[in-house]
């Protein structure tokens, strides 16, 4: 099951959905609202999407976590709009015949979902002011090096490196002919 | 041909608008359409730098043909991730971080 949601993300029903007998093991992982990013107090967050795209990049990443590993059910739903405090905004749930197989694919899914899915973060601070969440982007009204530095390290970028190199010397494709 | 460009968060706030109007000589590639985009406005042409173009809801590369009717987004680096990640290969492929 892949969506994006505007309201309140039922992880309790979406767990037992991907309950199966045919499963071991289920891992889940929610993404949830945290109050402080260093030093700096978040008031609540809002998340937007490029939704068809969206949709469209959680079934790719859900597909190729299938082909890795042997998934009997998953779910993958993503809220946007206004998220407060606490509240979830990102469910994975994955159902595998054995444990190691349901935490690996989870890790896979939540990891490749942040990376390659067009859906946007914006801190509204406890203090005041607005921030959409842009890693690498530079951004003219500054913010603490306690925040930079957080979302620097979020992700280890050499294997991503190695792997933009690779794609870019790849044969020129088109896009927007055949499929279209 | 005039093709409209999808923004979204802090380029959508940027620009004051969901959706910019960008005339380019057929045919045209994406990196035409970023040197347009980058003339109209000097902070978004800072700004896409750090961003992909989307071409139909695909990463695409500065290589690829736009065409009449494409549909056309900027995509901002995604709060989770930085921008070799969201690499635009056609098809998906994430040889990447495991685990």
């Amino acid at each position: 099951m892949i969506d994006i949601v505007e309201s309140t993300i039922d992880h309790f029903t979406l767990v037992e959905r991907v309950r199966s007998r045919a499963a071991g093991a289920v891992c889940t992982f929610l993404g949830t609202a945290r109050e402080f990013t260093g030093e700096r107090r978040t008031k609540s967050l809002e998340y937007e999407a490029y939704r068809a795209m969206a949709l469209k990049k959680m079934a790719e990443i859900d597909a190729e976590a299938r082909r890795r590993w042997p998934i009997v059910e998953s779910a993958i739903v993503h809220r946007v709009g206004v998220v407060e405090l606490g509240e979830i905004s990102v469910l994975i749930a994955v159902s595998c015949p054995h444990r190691a197989q349901a935490f690996e694919a989870c890790r896979y899914l939540i990891d490749a979902l942040k990376e390659c899915v067009p859906i946007w973060k914006k801190e509204t601070w406890a203090e005041g002011g607005e921030e959409w969440i842009h890693p690498g982007l530079d951004d003219p009204r500054g913010e603490t090096e306690s925040v930079r530095s957080a979302k620097l390290t979020t992700v280890g970028s050499n294997s991503l490196s190695a792997l933009r190199r690779e794609t870019l010397a790849a044969k020129p494709e088109t896009i927007g002919g055949e499929d279209s | 041909m005039i093709v409209e460009v999808r923004l979204f968060a802090e380029a959508k706030r940027k620009l004051g608008a969901a959706v910019v109007s960008v005339r380019l000589n057929e045919p045209a590639t994406v990196a035409e359409l970023k040197r347009s985009l980058a003339s109209r406005d000097q902070e978004l042409g800072r700004m896409l730098e750090s961003c992909l173009i989307a071409v139909n809801e695909e990463y695409a590369d500065d290589r690829v043909l736009i065409k009449p009717g494409s549909e056309i987004a900027l995509i901002p680096p995604v709060s989770g991730g930085s921008i070799e990640a969201r690499v635009h290969s056609r098809r998906f492929r994430i040889e990447r971080f495991l685990i």
